[in-house]
């Protein structure tokens, strides 16, 4: 009976979070276009606003990106090498790297690496920025936290996430090719034939983008709710944070999943 | 008239998780004076000025500000209103990435289309005001406790407002600090002719500057009136709390069980 | 950090990740201007089409010169009627041309390769090969070979 009533309450708690969050998503997007609106404010401010944000969410998360992308790219060639040799056939290493990258391993890890880079520093920040009554105060100076604070992030993370992975599979594409061809001798010519060859730009490089387009939205959404909905204490900005970086991995995976089926998937 | 009363709460009902905070308070703040709203700790004196900006929605009640139910009053109303409010945090809430000149600035430059010079001549006068002219380049950061709260004022009053509430200004002061506080309030108040609406637990302080106080407790007005008047006030619990007797109509103890049972003190053959 | 810095790095930062699109789209996909070129439609009727796919190569000698835009079965013989598209610039490929289905390497995916004929007349736009040859059927080769047929 308890274990019942607790699950129910556990459920119905998600479910009224969930909804406070899409509240909150519809209300910073409506936030945005009264920004863009005639009236709505000097465009050249709130685009400095977004630039800034660009920087700190997208320029920043820069070196991390492509120190992994070169690193998985490396260990794709240095793996696939191995297995496909054992068939001969070691010229599609190309074409197996690029695939990789660009369907899966590109969006996703740069949306998880994001998740922890940025996300984290994005709830941190509005949490802290609620807890010393700045959000407060603006309010009461009669600016819209929504429109001056949250917008700018969101779009940030919108804007950011996609070129962050484009970045991370040029990045590993190159790392394993550096690994196949420069030190295990695949041939060079083979290398990029099979690749090009095989990769699509329509479904293979687009759908990667469309992906990690999702998952800049979904990540950056997480973490400034999370960041503008927590309790304002030490405990509920770090108890914030650590559920930004668990609830926006699990998203990325669970929608990384969706979005195969629909794209990939034969049905 | 309206006009002599620039803010008025009519029997306003708020709870917050369950808690009634606020239970059917009344209470007129009269236009260019002083008034401390007094009480105890955990009084919900920090939610009334919360109700009166609009941040919070009553149950129940409505909020008069200059005429205009603040609860009913939409979004980009609210925010018009509010451009004639100025509000000092008990934090002071300084944006911490912005300079304290920047910070004075931001709602100059949000409201208004005023040039770069005019925007700075405007932001070293309200510093001035504060004493804090030397400071504009520090970070708030950089900033003692007093000095945040001079800065936050500075903010509050960027646009020339109205009503300008404080959060309990003295807070967490030095004596020096404090008294700084106190005179500007009282001196901006007299030179600016604003409202301003004191939210404190210090009794003498406040006191010492409002013209007009009430004391609320468990979600009510208690008593109200001129200092003098307060001090010479027949209730019990208003002479407690001015006084700051630790017993009283307001026990030492909070209710509780028995003492003797809770501490296990009553054996078994009680049973 | 001012202004002007942050502005010129952000810039550079979409910069970096649109040259990033564009290198992804050149030379690890292939994409290049000639295939979005003009084309015209050739069919050839296969008795197995094996796995072709539509937007497998059309190559000739080698040299990719088309893609497969459609396989579709012809209810009335029974065979697998395939639309080929060619690019343009390729408009003389002789008349009695065969079309032949092949895999690249021992696994790899199936492709058309045009054996050039010798005829002075070339396929008009909506022609269809005059002789084709099917795909090699694997299973069928080893199984053939195995009951030494």
């Amino acid at each position: 009976m308890n274990v019942i009533a607790v699950l129910g309450r556990t459920g119905l708690d998600l479910l009224a979070s969930l909804g406070r969050a899409s509240q909150f998503l519809g209300a910073t997007l409506v936030a945005t276009v009264a920004g863009l609106m005639p009236g709505g404010g000097r465009f050249s401010v709130g685009l400095g606003l977004l630039v800034r944000q660009l920087y700190v969410v997208g320029v920043l998360s820069l070196a991390i990106i492509v120190v992994s992308g070169l690193f998985i790219g490396m260990v794709l060639g240095l793996q696939g090498y191995t297995i496909l040799s054992d068939y001969g056939s070691e010229s599609a290493i190309g074409q197996m790297i690029s695939l990789t990258l660009l369907r899966e391993l590109g969006p996703v890890v740069t949306a998880l690496l994001f998740a922890g880079r940025a996300g984290s520093a994005l709830t941190a920040e509005i949490g802290l920025m609620k807890a010393t009554e700045q959000l407060s105060s603006m309010e009461m100076m009669g600016v819209d936290p929504l429109r001056r604070v949250i917008a700018p992030r969101l779009w940030a993370g919108f804007f950011s996430m996609p070129l962050l992975a484009l970045i991370f599979s040029v990045v590993g594409i190159w790392g394993g090719m550096l690994v196949s061809v420069e030190w295990l001798g695949v041939f060079e010519g083979s290398f990029w034939g099979n690749m090009q060859s095989s990769v699509e730009f329509g479904s293979d490089v687009m759908n990667g983008v469309i992906k990690s387009i999702v998952f800049g939205l979904v990540c950056t959404w997480i973490a400034v709710y999370q960041g503008y909905d927590c309790v304002p204490t030490s405990a509920g900005i770090s108890s914030a944070t650590t559920k930004t970086v668990v609830y926006a991995s699990l998203a990325v995976l669970g929608l990384d999943f969706i979005l195969t089926a629909v794209m990939f998937g034969d049905f | 008239m309206t006009d002599s009363i620039h803010i008025a709460l009519q029997d306003v009902i708020f709870s917050r998780s369950g808690r009634r905070i606020l239970d059917g308070i009344s209470l007129e703040i009269p236009r260019g004076g002083v008034t401390a709203i007094m009480g105890p700790s955990g009084t919900g004196k920090t939610t009334l000025l919360k109700l009166i900006g609009g941040q919070l929605r009553p149950e129940q009640g409505r909020i008069l500000v200059d005429g205009q139910n603040v609860p009913e009053l939409r979004k980009k109303d609210l925010y018009r209103m509010r451009q004639r409010m100025g509000m000092l945090f008990q934090s002071g809430a300084l944006f911490t990435d912005l300079s304290v000149f920047e910070n004075v600035a931001f709602p100059l430059r949000v409201h208004t289309a005023l040039p770069e010079d005019m925007i700075r001549d405007v932001v070293l006068m309200k510093l001035e005001a504060v004493g804090l002219r030397g400071a504009s380049q520090l970070m708030p950061a950089e900033l003692s406790g007093g000095m945040t709260r001079r800065v936050a004022l500075a903010r509050s009053i960027a646009l020339d407002p109205e009503l300008i509430m404080y959060d309990e200004p003295f807070a967490g002061q030095d004596p020096i600090a404090m008294g700084v506080v106190v005179k500007l309030i009282r001196d901006l108040n007299s030179s600016m002719g604003l409202t301003s609406v004191l939210v404190s637990h210090d009794v003498p302080e406040s006191l010492s500057i409002c013209h007009f106080a009430c004391i609320v407790a468990d979600g009510k007005v208690i008593g109200q009136g001129t200092p003098e008047e307060l001090r010479n006030h027949s209730s019990e619990r208003v002479q407690q709390f001015l006084t700051g007797q630790p017993d009283g109509p307001v026990p030492f103890h909070d209710p509780a069980r028995d003492a003797a049972e809770e501490l296990g003190l009553t054996a078994e053959d009680s049973r | 950090m001012g202004q002007r810095t942050t502005e010129v790095t952000v810039g550079l930062f979409m910069l970096a990740g649109f040259a990033a699109l564009v290198f992804l789209a050149l030379q690890v996909s292939g994409l290049s201007a000639a295939q979005s070129g003009p084309t015209y439609t050739l069919y050839a009727n296969f008795n197995d089409a094996g796995s072709l796919a539509p937007r497998a190569k059309v190559s000739m000698a080698g040299v990719t010169i088309g893609r497969v835009r459609d396989v579709a079965l012809d209810t009335k013989t029974f065979q697998a009627r395939v639309a080929v598209e060619i690019d343009q610039t390729v408009d003389n490929i002789p008349a009695d041309s065969a079309a032949v289905i092949r895999t690249s390497g021992l696994l790899g995916e199936q492709y058309i390769d045009i054996s050039v004929g010798g005829d002075t007349e070339s396929l008009k736009p909506g022609d269809t090969f005059y002789s084709t040859q099917s795909a090699m059927n694997l299973e069928r080769l080893i199984s053939n070979f195995a009951t030494g047929k």
